[in-house]
């Protein structure tokens, strides 16, 4: 007999003529509807569910309890920065007066939500050292997007179209090349030393004048500190390029270097990483960008000013003619910028040059703790930044134990797994970040649970190849998935 | 040290383990030169008490007006469970579901989101959710560009009744891809783009052709004939939808002889607050034959090792972190908590109670339009149906009406003066459910005193 503890999808709990009648108004006579000519009614009502209020709250209650999450678990992920999302953001956002206005709501109307943004784009200036700061773009890819945009527009402005190519470091996010290609340029990679960093001699190489920009983050995706940045932002500048920086590793040095300071002309933060709001199972972030003075004009639209007399206005195309335009129908995830304003005034000056001082702190001591207990680092001769990577490709060759039968076990260990496969240039990998707001205890258990589970390796590989065993489901088969493609229910 | 439980014993025992002095000393691989100074610009931190009192105050400020603004953002009543269960921490702090043994609730909650999408628009197949409708749109557009292999001129047609907003991101989005949006104006008298209007095109190289429905400025369009006018001329039909009205209105799937191709829309109607314009999150359906060109997150239902169903991304060789500079497109998240809300609230209406908050959005529309319109000097612009939105023409310019009945309280509308010259005496207004007879008055009472 099954429960509505099991799988079952809300389809399956619907029967016909059951409804959650607190939540819709009394159906209205058919004569009410007579404007809409008959041709474009729709025949047949949808097959949404037929359930009581109950039974939704308890299947999405049920739902929500098979997932890991920070507020339940370490949840180490590399690049992705799991850090506390503090539930007081979540109540400031969510107050009436804000979660009630109309993003067309006219500015006598919403003088305190401008107010707000307005502060909250000066601060992200601050921290960032750069001389312009827009809050629209939706997500860290579409603010990589807006910045690619912008060194384009630059390019455009000066009739430098000669210009045709973004330069990559081969350990970059996915992301930083499909987000070239989106903007109209070809993508030539960098390779990357052994030790992490840029081959600085292969990038001098590949500057010239068909070079757009340099797309990267610092510290790298290897976990790093990229030390040549200097001569990375001359060799690039020299060239007539602009350099973008990928916000997405901006926990590690926040308050402690200031991208605009390196010499990037273009940054974007990930405000869903490095200022705390939540990823929500995959969204909404926000990915503000931040330019250098050159870079202003172009800036995504709208941006929050205030005038002399202190009232805050909204700066569209007609106070910035060059802009790059607008990116979502309104002004962003105003939701998602209104819990990272709140952070960033609990934080404060102190507390925003902690966050970097104290990820880089918990991220160095789990390297040496994992290092104890026999795991190889990637790179063995550097300090690790809010991350590190570790390669199981010794255990790969001689236990036949991959990086993704680790990761799996440890979600028996009631742990996240790090990232994997991540960068793609380090076989059998993972990515760990451990962040600044897990207590030592917390990292400590991930080092016995690892410890364990390699002690398993040794013993009994086949116990790793099969698992997880606790979660709601065993290992999935991801080749039916693709081959047998089934993304709606059918009741049929 | 707000959010950081270290103890200075742990502090000690941690740089012990690592061999270090101090924490500055891990960062001595940073050049000197480079470190920050004392970030002047930032104030002191606050206890949370003291940034919520200071929010609260500044949420009150910008509360209290009776709104009757649509324009792509639309208030309608958000049951008490849709945000109590979204903001569950199990929700509301997980992330992508890359360990799918570990995510399935998120997972099933995406695969649910995508057959209620699926249903709504009638069509084959969805996405797990994109950024907005407006940057959907955009997506929507590259898409049909990759799908409609043999159109080769990277040409779309895009009605000017589609919502300027909409076309501008679309613009913005597609600038740099080569793609041209050529503009198609609309019937002055109707509000509508009808088929005649396109004759010009007719066997022009177009990959699509955009249709809104309701359009901007609320107009029902003849879905049917335009999308056989598009299918017969070789284009791709591109649906943008208002999730609301898809409980009345045809479902694009069943629009003219063949249905269209890619469906696009913002689903914040359904349970999503206005909160400034986001996060909201736009849906994305399409035909099963044109699924491999869809960008973003896809979850399929598959089996585990012991046969038991489950879910799990799909189709990822789509996307940018396995095929990078060839990606469909560089979107990496989907909305996930603005989905799981519209997930739930379609769940908690139902068929029955989708279709009764359409039917009193509608029905309050004609109302607000036949109390408005009775006053002196105030008409219908066009004559074309509508869903809940109309636009009214003034005896003065929008922008002179509006802020005088801003400042009495009243959000009475958008001036479209904004975007079309020519209809700098109109204002489109809406009104939803949550607009009652009593609000109606007091604006209709509101406006003739403006007016007089």
């Amino acid at each position: 007999m099954s429960t509505q503890t099991d799988n079952q999808l809300i389809f399956e709990l619907s029967r016909p003529g059951r409804r959650a009648a607190a939540q819709a108004p009394r159906a209205l006579p058919e004569e009410r509807l007579s404007a809409i000519p008959q041709a474009l009614r729709r025949k047949q009502r949808p097959a949404l569910p037929e359930v009581s209020e109950l039974q939704v709250v308890r299947h999405y209650t049920n739902l929500s309890t098979r997932n890991f999450a920070i507020d339940k678990q370490f949840y180490p992920l590399g690049s992705c920065t799991m850090k506390y999302n503090p539930r007081g953001a979540n109540r400031a956002a969510m107050l009436p007066g804000f979660l009630g206005r109309h993003p067309l709501a006219p500015e006598s109307h919403s003088q305190g939500y401008l107010a707000c943004l307005f502060e909250l784009q000066e601060f992200l200036k601050e921290v960032t050292g750069m001389q312009g700061v827009s809050l629209t773009p939706m997500a860290g890819a579409q603010g990589e997007f807006a910045g690619v945009a912008m060194i384009r527009a630059y390019h455009e402005a000066r009739n430098d179209d000669a210009r045709t190519e973004i330069l990559i470091p081969e350990a970059a996010h996915g992301t930083n090349p499909a987000t070239a290609v989106m903007c109209g340029y070809k993508v030539r990679e960098v390779p990357v030393n052994k030790e992490g960093d840029v081959d600085l001699e292969a990038l001098k190489a590949a500057c010239g004048p068909q070079t757009a920009g340099l797309m990267m983050t610092n510290p790298s995706t290897c976990g790093v500190f990229e030390r040549q940045i200097d001569g990375i932002a001359k060799a690039v500048h020299e060239a007539g390029g602009l350099l973008y920086y990928d916000g997405a590793n901006l926990n590690a040095i926040l308050g402690k270097v200031r991208p605009g300071d390196m010499g990037f002309d273009v940054i974007h933060m990930n405000l869903h990483k490095t200022f705390a709001t939540p990823h929500g199972g995959g969204g909404p972030g926000a990915g503000p960008v931040g330019v250098s003075e050159r870079l202003k004009p172009f800036l995504p639209t709208p941006i929050v000013g205030r005038e002399e007399d202190g009232r805050y206005r909204w700066l569209d195309q007609h106070d910035l003619p060059q802009s790059i335009g607008h990116l979502s129908a309104f002004m962003g995830n105003a939701g998602v910028l209104l819990r990272a304003y709140f952070y960033a005034r609990v934080l404060g000056r102190e507390g925003m040059i902690r966050v970097g001082e104290y990820s880089t702190l918990a991220a160095n001591y789990l390297l040496k703790r994992l290092e104890a207990i026999g795991c190889t680092p990637a790179y063995p001769a550097r300090r690790a930044s809010h991350e590190f990577i570790l390669t199981f490709a010794k255990e790969s060759k001689t236990l036949g134990v991959s990086a993704m039968d680790i990761a799996k076990r440890l979600l028996d260990y009631n742990q996240h797994a790090p990232t994997t496969y991540f960068p793609l240039l380090v076989p059998e990998c993972f990515l760990i970040e451990p962040t600044e707001t897990e207590t030592k205890e917390a990292l400590d258990e991930f080092v016995a649970a690892m410890e364990s589970i390699l002690a398993e390796a040794r013993d009994n590989p086949e116990l790793l190849k099969g698992a997880p065993y606790s979660q709601p489901v065993r290992r999935l088969d991801d080749v039916k998935a693709a081959r047998e493609l089934d993304l709606v229910w059918s009741n049929v | 040290m707000p959010f950081i439980p270290h103890t200075s014993d742990d502090v000690q025992a941690m740089l012990a383990a690592i061999g270090a002095d101090s924490i500055e000393d891990l960062f001595d691989e940073i050049p000197a030169h480079l470190k920050a100074g004392a970030l002047a610009g930032l104030p002191e931190g606050l206890s949370e008490m003291e940034v919520t009192a200071l929010m609260a105050a500044r949420a009150r400020q910008d509360a209290g007006a009776l709104c009757f603004l649509g324009a792509g953002a639309y208030e309608h009543h958000i049951p008490a469970a849709v945000w109590e269960i979204a903001t569950r921490g199990e929700y509301y702090t997980a992330y992508t579901p890359y360990q799918a043994e570990a995510s399935q609730g998120t997972l099933q909650t995406i695969y649910e989101f995508q057959t209620l999408m699926a249903r709504l628009t009638g069509m084959d197949a969805s996405n797990a959710s994109v950024y907005d409708g407006a940057s959907g749109l955009a997506e929507a557009v590259l898409m049909a560009l990759r799908a409609n292999r043999k159109s080769k001129s990277g040409r779309v047609l895009m009605p000017e009744a589609v919502n300027p907003r909409y076309r501008q991101a679309v613009a913005a989005i597609c600038e740099n891809q080569n793609v041209e949006l050529v503009s198609v104006p609309f019937n002055t008298a109707e509000g509508t783009t009808p088929v005649a209007a396109l004759a010009d095109h007719a066997g022009e190289d177009f990959a699509a052709l955009v249709i809104a429905q309701p359009n901007f400025f609320g107009a029902l369009e003849d879905v049917d004939a335009l999308t056989d006018w598009a299918h017969a001329q070789g284009m791709l039909v591109i649906a943008l939808v208002n999730p609301t009205a898809l409980a009345l209105l045809t479902p694009p799937g069943e629009w003219g002889e063949k249905g269209a191709d890619i469906v696009i829309g913002e689903a914040q109607p359904l349970g999503i607050p206005l909160s400034s314009g986001g996060p909201y999150c736009g849906f994305m359906c399409c035909k099963q034959q044109h699924i491999r060109q869809m960008p973003g997150r896809i979850i399929g239902r598959t089996v585990d090792l012991e046969g038991r169903p489950g879910f799990t991304l799909t189709l990822q060789a789509r996307e940018q972190h396995i095929r990078r500079s060839k990606a469909t497109s560089n979107i990496c998240t989907n909305q996930g908590l603005a989905m799981t809300a519209a997930t739930i609230y379609l769940s908690l209406l139902g068929p029955e109670g989708l279709e009764a908050v359409a039917a009193h959005s509608h029905a309050n529309t004609q109302d607000l339009v036949a109390r408005l319109s009775a006053i002196d000097g105030v008409s219908l612009a066009f004559a074309s149906p509508t869903f809940h939105e109309a636009v009214l023409r003034l005896p003065k310019p929008a922008s002179e009406v509006l802020p005088k009945l801003a400042e009495r309280g009243i959000i009475g509308g958008y001036d479209l003066g904004l975007d079309f010259p020519a209809l700098a005496d109109c204002v489109l207004v809406c009104a939803t459910e949550t607009r009652i007879a009593d609000d109606i008055d007091l604006y209709a009472t509101v406006l003739a005193e403006v007016l007089a």
